[in-house]
């Protein structure tokens, strides 16, 4: 059974604004049958102001996806055209109190529904960038032929990598014999092709089992350096922060440093990193990278746990 | 309002009268059968009776044919591995394509790492095997075929017996897995051709983690778990005592009501199914009714999606399940109803029902007050239902 929070229940039981817009200024069609879901989105925009003053939907699916959908239409309701456009499918998740991952598709099909109709009122033909391919990662929704593009284009050679450019395998990781097998198959073409160093290709048999660090391998390493004051530490700590905000900020989420109290060091999550259900981890990447680059022992807590 | 539980296949209510005679071997009688004493030895004789229950269940030849399992999964694993090292030279597993995943990932898995060919044969739309494509594809290489006894989905009954002579013409094993079927058809496997037999406790109201794999005396065998001599050497590992005397007394009221079984469940299950037909449109039956488990009916309703049917009836306190790929967590429906080329538009709002000898009709009469509306609900919501109704086709989508 599957974990909803109790917005989605509430929002699947009781569903908000569902059935037909007449005279709608924009229908947006998504999903198919054979998916196993579809969503019909309707507006109706006020020509001189730009508002949404009505949505309604009409879904074909699970009960995320009817949750989804009628939380859109909650969502947008009232917004400008340009405030909806801005919406992305995890403000459609966080609406909801989260979604489990395996059904993020869920909240995204709910981002897609409403560029499709926007597109149909402004009279664009809305186009789907859902490539060819089998879909590998279910969690994000990512399929072979985005893995493959991103593999060959950034010259990857292990699944850490694919996970941290693409999100695939980052969630239930139930993919990850599908990712070794495109990931070898790629490096074995750019080697033959003469744009991949034989001896960097992946390969099963010689790849190493990622193994999760223990305590002590985080204690100072011995530098034969002198400690570092305050001052140096806190600047490594910035500088280091510095180097990873890029990284948080393509998956429109950020990271500042708050405050620095011993070997305790504050961060603050922002942008798409508020709610997601993978902070935990990028919480813990950060606190990876810290005590790589400072080399001692330090806690990284995001400051909404500290009151 | 008491809950209706109506999910059978996937797993049954453990017998009260089961865990009571479990109970004393967890703290009473807690010896080691293997032990030189009078603990070991009382633990020796309560498993001898307990294979002797199922071997009656099974109405085999010998006691000494069952082999405990940790369950139906096991049992699947053991039977084919083992064909494939007996089976010198012989190279092919023959299968169906609407096998459970215990015997299909295992198939897939061989054919991918160890140069063994696999054979999957199809079924026809009511789920019936592939007849004339079954016997093009034995032969000289074929080591082993597995075929269910019962679907696990729409309880379609395989022709195993005629299926087990043909492989025996062609020199392979035969293997069935009978984890649903089990319990619900009479077995006599002292008169058949089948060599091994999968089973599960928990399906037949017996404890979970216990199963066990029929071998007919002078099929070769290698184990799939070696250590100790539990077993005659054929799966190593100290009893689970509790779960074996408890799976025993499973199979002996399995025995018993059988009859029930056969009748009063397939009775609620017709009136369940009839009744559902009645009232609600756009619905059909899946599967081979002609030949079919008695408390099994898979209904596809078209035009919803059957994680959000499930949602509903479970608001109203009815358990059942569905093919469908929102409940698994994959994108695909059932590979069941897929292979039975059910089409999308009903495949996703599939649910199956199964009873068991403790459903009562006042459960069938809830199920049969609470379907039509929650059918109808959904179908509100569904832009390929209202379409139907307004303007047929108009919804249509950029990728499909």
């Amino acid at each position: 059974m599957w974990d909803y929070s109790d917005k989605v229940k509430e929002y699947f039981y009781n569903p908000k604004n569902s059935g037909v817009l007449e005279d709608a200024s924009g229908v947006g069609d998504v999903g198919a049958i054979s998916c196993g879901d579809a969503l019909r989105l309707m507006i109706k925009v006020d020509e001189p102001t730009q508002v949404i003053t009505e949505a309604k939907f009409q879904t074909f699916g699970c009960g995320s996806a009817i949750a989804s959908s009628s939380a859109l239409t909650e969502i947008i309701i009232g917004k400008t055209i340009d405030e909806a456009m801005s919406l992305t499918n995890q403000d459609i998740a966080d609406f909801l109190g989260g979604l489990p991952p395996e059904k993020m598709h869920c909240s995204v099909m709910g981002y897609e529904a409403l560029h499709a109709a926007v597109a149909n009122y402004r009279g664009e033909v809305w186009e789907d960038d859902h490539e060819e391919g089998a879909l590998l990662c279910k969690c994000f929704g990512i399929d072979e032929g985005m893995i493959e593009r991103t593999v060959r284009q950034n010259g990857l050679t292990s699944i850490e990598e694919i996970t941290n450019f693409t999100k695939a395998g980052g969630g239930c990781s139930t993919c990850a014999e599908g990712l070794e097998e495109v990931l070898e198959r790629v490096n074995a073409e750019m080697v033959s092709e003469g744009v991949l160093a034989a001896e960097t290709a992946f390969d099963r048999t010689r790849a190493v089992q990622p193994v999760r660090r223990k305590k002590k391998d985080l204690e100072p390493v011995a530098t034969g350096k002198a400690p570092l004051t305050t001052l140096q530490k806190i600047r490594l700590i910035e500088e280091t922060i510095e180097t990873i905000r890029p990284t948080l900020q393509r998956d429109g989420g950020d990271c500042e440093l708050v405050d620095v109290d011993g070997n305790r060091v504050m961060v603050k999550l922002t942008g798409a990193c508020v709610g997601c259900q993978l902070s935990g981890a990028t919480i813990e990447g950060v606190q990876a990278k810290l005590v790589e680059a400072v080399g001692v022992p330090l806690l990284v807590i995001p400051v909404a746990m500290v009151h | 309002m008491k809950p209706v539980y109506l999910d059978n296949n996937a797993t049954t209510r453990t017998d009260p009268q089961v865990v009571e005679t479990m109970l004393p071997f967890f703290t009473e009688q807690f010896g080691n059968a293997s032990s030189m004493h009078a603990f070991g030895a009382d633990v020796g004789s309560a498993l001898a009776k307990s294979r002797k229950q199922i071997q009656a269940l099974l109405g085999s030849e010998f006691d000494h044919e069952i082999v405990f399992t940790s369950g139906g999964t096991e049992a699947d694993n053991a039977a084919i591995l083992s064909a494939l090292q007996t089976q010198i030279g012989r190279k092919e597993i023959i299968t169906s394509a609407v096998e459970h995943p215990a015997v299909l990932s295992l198939v897939a898995h061989l054919e991918k790492t160890q140069n063994i060919t696999v054979h999957i044969i199809g079924v026809d739309a009511m789920g019936r095997l592939d007849m004339e494509a079954y016997r093009k594809a034995l032969g000289p290489k074929t080591a082993i075929v597995s075929i269910m006894w019962a679907n696990n989905e729409t309880g379609t009954i395989f022709p195993v017996e005629e299926l087990a002579q043909m492989a025996h013409e062609a020199g392979a094993l035969f293997h069935t897995d009978a984890v649903q079927a089990v319990g619900k058809v009479p077995m006599n496997l002292a008169e058949s051709e089948i060599d091994m037999l999968s089973l599960s406790g928990h399906k037949l109201h017996g404890p979970k983690g216990i199963g066990a794999l029929y071998v007919r005396k002078g099929v070769r065998f290698r184990p799939l778990v070696r250590g100790g001599h539990q077993e005659r050497g054929r799966r190593a590992g100290t009893e689970n005592v509790p779960a074996i005397i408890g799976l025993g007394r499973a199979a002996e009221l399995a025995l018993e009501h059988m009859q029930d079984e056969q009748t009063r469940v397939a009775a609620m299950r017709d009136r369940l199914e009839e009744g559902l037909l009645a009232s609600i449109p756009n619905c059909f039956v899946t599967g081979d009714a002609t030949s079919r488990l008695p408390n099994t009916c898979n209904i596809a309703f078209e035009y919803i999606e059957g994680e959000a049917i499930l949602l509903l009836m479970n608001k109203e306190g009815i358990a059942a399940s569905s093919g469908s790929a929102c409940t698994s967590g994959s994108l695909e429906p059932s590979h069941v109803l897929r292979a039975m080329d059910i089409p999308y538009t009903a495949a996703h709002g599939a649910i199956r029902f199964s009873l068991s000898r403790e459903t009562t009709d006042e459960d069938v009469d809830r199920v049969l007050e609470v379907m039509p509306s929650v059918i109808a609900k959904l179908r509100e919501m569904s832009p390929f239902w209202r379409e139907r109704e307004v303007r047929e086709g108009a919804f249509n989508p950029t990728y499909a």
